[in-house]
This record gives structure tokens, sequence and C-alpha cells, in this order.
């Protein structure tokens, strides 16, 4: 008779041959420089990370750094309603728990940037976190309707208490923007400094979570989010790993609603309602459910909308009387209205047509291409 | 308080709308499985249209009322046809993020067709007032109050007795049987969005009325009833009409009394109210007053 105890941990016997499979399987997938192709791509990121904020001016320039910065959220929603399956409809509570945390320990109490950058996240993480009892006890339909309340209880703090939010109308938010004697605040070059500080934390948060999601975390949520009840009894410990999602779902969150809201310098509460929820996930989907690449692009693509279709609107003449500047201008339907129309058309079509959303198909560009430069 | 109960009673009037609202939503979720988040928008159909039907086309007001709710009833059979129809079996996540994604078109509809202003219902009582006993309430609360009554009678002896009804039922317990049994799967999700529709333009129709009004705003006041449903229980058409009354009480005596006696606890705190009985009652009971406890073996 064997005296080897059975595993406490899973019933499956993995033999060395199939981890070492495994291992390779997964490790294949993050070579970032094993192809001379990637070679290319890393080195044209490189230079486009430095050039791109001296080539962009004006509006685009802003709307790249607004971009960066909405991407480090949609990362975090992504992993969360994406890989763990938690649907959640509360991101605007943490982004804008994120934004009046930079206004009083980076404004009001005038600490250093990476103190209340790292305050955001922190507050933000353990707030995520105390949702956990709910995250544990509900879910599906059930857990949605708990982060819809989540936003409208928030808009209620952040309407009402106005020592730090500045109430109705809403406040500056001007925390310190130094870092190592480099003003990022300086308003000629601000635009530009933010542009470069931001999206190497994009890389940086992008680079962690495909690291997390090809080691056992992540495949433990993709359980998860498949089947609950097999991942427990796979001997997944699913308590932790939903409250662990949330917590940094949300620490993400709040991240980039403190570096939002330095960069505007402005917050209201008007601003972290339900149509920001809608906007966070038309990005997720648009981009691709459970991809960290689909977050970005998603950003990309639904920060740009509304001022693409401005700029669209602006080159067709005569839009006037079918779209108007604001509500009840005798246009047919608003600018903001078609806006949300937009948003709801882009999330039916991907989800109906293209469920795996922007990054599944440039990801099947770029196999196509390294395949064709393999070949050759 | 006399006070008191007179505005107990209007809470009661406010829930009996969510409950509608809730059943609605109950209905569809048993037949479909998919948490109808479009309620908001099909609401606006009914309460824009019934405006229009009495002060445009001058229609008396039980026509405009039976008017928005055949017609809201056609938008729902509409959503269901045109999007959701082929989505049946997709996960929470896609079907969830669908009905919100129509939502968000739906409610831009009417205030395109009839703008952003606020408008009047037209409703015959205004905000004449009917005394029972020694309260006077609202003449639309005690209409609205009898209305639904009469429609939750009707929908319990459609799904007792009627062939439709009972067929409906059967999908809701098991699909593939009642697949089998040859009962009609289009027919059944087209009548629950068809119900579902109907008794939310009603809703809307009493929610604009009296001394409220119709504009783009009613889309919210359905989120509220959203909480209704999930207290009550999701499988729960009881569950539904008590969610709904619990909460149209639980708001409108916040609306009252918290102004009063706590005003540190904010401006408008009865609008969070709904959402915050929802999170107190999830924290107990995870599926909801009368809902189905769902069977964890493991």
């Amino acid at each position: 008779m064997s005296t080897t105890p059975p595993s406490s941990r899973s019933w499956v016997d993995w033999t060395d041959s199939t981890r070492a499979i495994h291992r390779a399987a997964i490790v294949h997938r993050l070579d970032l420089l094993g192809h001379p192709l990637r070679w290319l791509l890393m080195i044209g990121l490189l230079v486009a990370w430095f050039a791109l904020p001296l080539v962009l001016t004006g509006f685009l320039l802003k709307l790249y750094v607004y971009i960066g910065i909405a991407a480090i959220a949609a990362m975090g929603l992504n992993l969360l309603s994406g890989n763990a399956g938690q649907v959640s409809l509360g991101h605007p509570f943490f982004i804008g728990m994120g934004a009046y945390c930079a206004a009083v320990v980076g404004g009001d109490w005038g600490l250093p940037l990476p103190v209340w950058l790292a305050a955001c996240a922190l507050l933000g993480g353990a707030v995520g976190a105390a949702t956990g009892p709910f995250a544990l006890r509900l879910r599906g339909n059930y857990l949605v309707m708990v982060t819809i309340a989540l936003v409208f209880i928030g808009l209620h703090i952040f309407n009402n208490w106005s020592s730090v939010t500045g109430g109705v109308g809403g406040r500056a938010i001007t925390p310190t923007l130094a870092i190592l004697g480099w003003d990022m605040g300086d308003p000629t070059l601000k635009d530009r400094r933010f542009a470069w500080v931001v999206w190497p934390m994009v890389a940086v948060v992008g680079l962690g979570l495909v690291n997390i999601l090809r080691s056992r975390p992540g495949r433990a949520l993709q359980a998860i989010r498949d089947r609950d009840l097999t991942a427990e009894v796979l001997g997944i410990d699913i308590a932790r790993y939903k409250v662990a999602a949330f917590a940094m779902s949300s620490m993400l969150a709040a991240f980039s609603g403190g570096l939002y809201s330095a960069y505007v310098g402005f917050a209201s509460p008007a601003e972290w309602t339900l149509v920001l929820s809608i906007q966070y996930l038309a990005m997720i989907i648009v981009g691709g459910v459970g991809s960290v690449l689909g977050s970005i692009v998603g950003a990309a693509v639904i920060i740009s909308l509304p001022h693409a279709t401005q700029a669209i609107l602006g080159v067709i003449p005569n839009t006037g009387r079918i779209v108007s500047q604001m509500p009840g201008d005798g246009g047919l339907i608003s600018v903001f209205a078609l806006i949300q129309v937009l948003f709801g058309v882009l999330i039916v079509i991907f989800l109906t047509v293209a469920p795996r959303g922007l990054s599944a198909l440039l990801g099947g560009l770029w196999r196509r291409l390294e395949q064709r430069v393999r070949g050759s | 308080m006399i006070d008191f109960f007179q505005i107990l009673f209007a809470g009661f009037a406010q829930g009996t709308m969510y409950a509608l609202i809730a059943i609605g939503f109950v209905i569809v979720y048993k037949a479909t499985g998919v948490l109808n988040f479009t309620t908001g928008g099909l609401l606006m159909f009914g309460a824009y249209l019934a405006h229009h039907a009495v002060g445009g086309w001058g229609l008396h007001f039980g026509l405009a009322l039976l008017l928005g709710a055949f017609a809201t009833g056609g938008v729902g059979i509409l959503v269901q046809t045109l999007v959701l129809s082929r989505m049946a079996g997709k996960p929470h996540f896609t079907l969830i993020m669908l009905t919100w994604a129509v939502l968000i078109v739906l409610e831009q509809i009417p205030p395109a067709i009839w703008g952003y202003d606020v408008l009047t219902m037209g409703d015959p009582w205004g905000i004449s007032m009917t005394s029972i006993g020694p309260l006077s309430v609202f003449t639309i609360d005690l209409w609205a109050v009898l209305l639904a009554v009469a429609i939750v009678v009707a929908l319990y002896l459609f799904f007792r007795f009627s062939r439709l009804g009972i067929a409906m039922r059967a999908t809701a317990i098991d699909r593939e049987a009642a697949m089998a049994q040859g009962i009609s799967p289009n027919t059944v999700f087209n009548t629950a969005w068809c119900l579902a529709g109907a008794v939310a333009g009603v809703a809307g129709i009493f929610l604009g009325g009296g001394a409220r009004v119709v504009s783009p705003e009613l889309s919210l006041i359905a989120l509220a009833a959203i909480p209704a449903v999930i207290v009550g229980g999701l499988e729960s058409p009881a569950g539904a009409v008590l969610g709904g009354v619990l909460i149209g009480i639980a708001e409108v005596l916040t609306a009252y009394y918290v102004p009063v006696y706590a005003p540190w606890l904010g401006k408008n705190f009865h609008l969070v109210m709904p959402y915050i009985v929802l999170i107190a009652i999830l924290l107990v009971r995870p599926y909801g007053l009368l809902g189905t406890r769902s069977v964890r073996r493991g």
C-alpha cells in the first residue's frame, strides 16, 4: 500500500511532465522578445512612448492622456468582470473616491505625488475589499444590483459631504504634481509630461496583470468565472480570490480616479454616475472581455468616440437640424444623447457579432503577420 | 398620526407602481432568464405616449392608458425579437449588458420626439384629493392602487387558468420539458416581454401623473423598482409585490421624515433609500425575501 497522502489542493495527479508542458505553454504566451517582429514591436512602442507626446498637440494630446488614465481603470474592471466573472457597475464609485482622495491627501494636506497616489490606491483597495461580504454571498444578478446601489449611495455621499467633495457644485482638485523635482503641473508642459508619466503606468499595470493572469491565480479566477462550484471542488479558495479581485479592481479604479482628477483639476459628483459605468463596461466589451490588451484598445475607442462624433458632425454640413449641441436646441437628438445611443449600439453589436472584442481581431492579425514573417 | 397614515398611503401607492414594474421583471426573468434592465426605457414610452394622447390628440385618459400599455407592450416584443431572441442561454454578463445597452438607446428616443422639457400627464385628477374616512389622499394614488390590484389579480388569473399562462409557468419551471410538450418558446418569450412592457407602461403613466411630471427622469425612477424585485426575490411574483410596497413605503416615509428628524443624512436621502433597504436585506437573505435559495452542493 502506498503511503503517499493525497494532495489536499486538488485531486488531479499532475505528473511532472504535464506540469512542464503547461509551464511551457504559458511562458510562451508572455514571450515579449522571442521573435524578431516582437523586438520591432517593443522598440516601436518605446519610440511611440517618447515621441507621441512631442508630436501630438492640443486636444489630441489631452485625449491621449485621458485614454491612458481610463485604460488603467478599464484593466481593473476587466480583471473583475472579464476574468473573475463578477459583473460590476460600481466602478464610478471607486473612481470618484480616488478623485477626492487625491484632492484631500495631495491637495488639502499637500503631501507629495507618490504618497497621494498610493493613498488613492490603498483607499480604493481597502473599500473594495470591504465589499467582499457581498462578493461572497451574492451571485450574478444580485451582485450587479448591489454594485448599482453602490453608485447611488456613492453619489449621495459625494453630493452631501461638502467639506471633502465641494458638494453638488464640485471642487478644484490640485494635488502636488512634482515628482523627483520634475514638475508635471507646469501649465504649458502639463499635457506632455502627464503623457510621459501615465503610459508607463499603463504598461506596468498591464504587464503585471498579464503575469497574474497566466499564473495560478489567473487560472483560478477564470475557473471561478466559468463555474464557481467546480472551481471550489477543485480546491480553489473562492472567497479569497473573489475578494482579492474586488480589491485589486477597486484599487486600480481609485488610482485612475486620482490621476484623472489631478489632470483635469476639478471634479463634481455629476461625473460618477451610471453613465460612467456603462462607458467602462463598453470599454471592456468593445476591447475584449478578459483581455488586458482589450482594456487598453477599448479605452481608446470609447474615450475617443464622443470627440470623434463631434468632429464628424463638424465636417458634415447642416447636421444642426438633426443633432443639436444642447438638449432642446431644435435638433432631433442632442449630441450627448447620440453618443449614448452609439455606446448602446456598439455594445449590442460587439456582444452579438464579435463577443471577443477588438483585441481578438488584432491578435489574429498579429499572429498571421508573425507566421508570414517566419514562413518567408 | 393622521399625517403618518396619509404618508403611509402615498408610499403604498408609489409601492404598488414599483410592484407592477417588479412583476413585469419577474415574468421576463422566469420565462427567459433575462434580468430586464430595459424597464426604465419602456416605462418612458408609456408615459410620453399617454401625455401625447391626452394633450395632443385629446383622447380620454382611459384610452390613453390603454394605448400607452399596448404600445409599451409592443416595444417590449420588439426588443425581445430584435435583440434578445437569439441570445438565449448566453452568460449573465452578456444578457445584462445587452439589456443595459438597449436601455440607453431606448431612453433617448422619447426625449428626441417630445423634447427634454417637463411635461404633464393630463390625467383627469390632477392634484385633487379624495377623503377616505379621516384620511385625505391624492385621487390618482387611489386609482393607481385600485388599478394595480386589478392588474395583479388579472395576471394571477391568467397564469392560473389560461392555456398560455400555464404554458408560461411550465416554461419557467423546465424550459426543455415545456418545449417537448409543444409549447412554442417564441410565443412564451414574446408574451412575457409584452406583459412586462404593458405593466411598465401603466406604471410609468401613473408615476408621471398627479402632482408628478413626465420627464426623462422617469427612467431613473424605474431603477428604484429593481431593488424591489431583488428584495422580493427574482423568481417570486408575490415577492415582487411585497418588495415593491416595502420599497415604496420606505422611500416615501424617508422623504417625509428624514429632513425633519435626521437632516444630517443629507438632501434627497429618499432617493438612495431603496438601495439601502436592498443592501440591508441582501446581507440577511442573499436570495431576497421570497426568492428561491439556490441549492449549493459542495
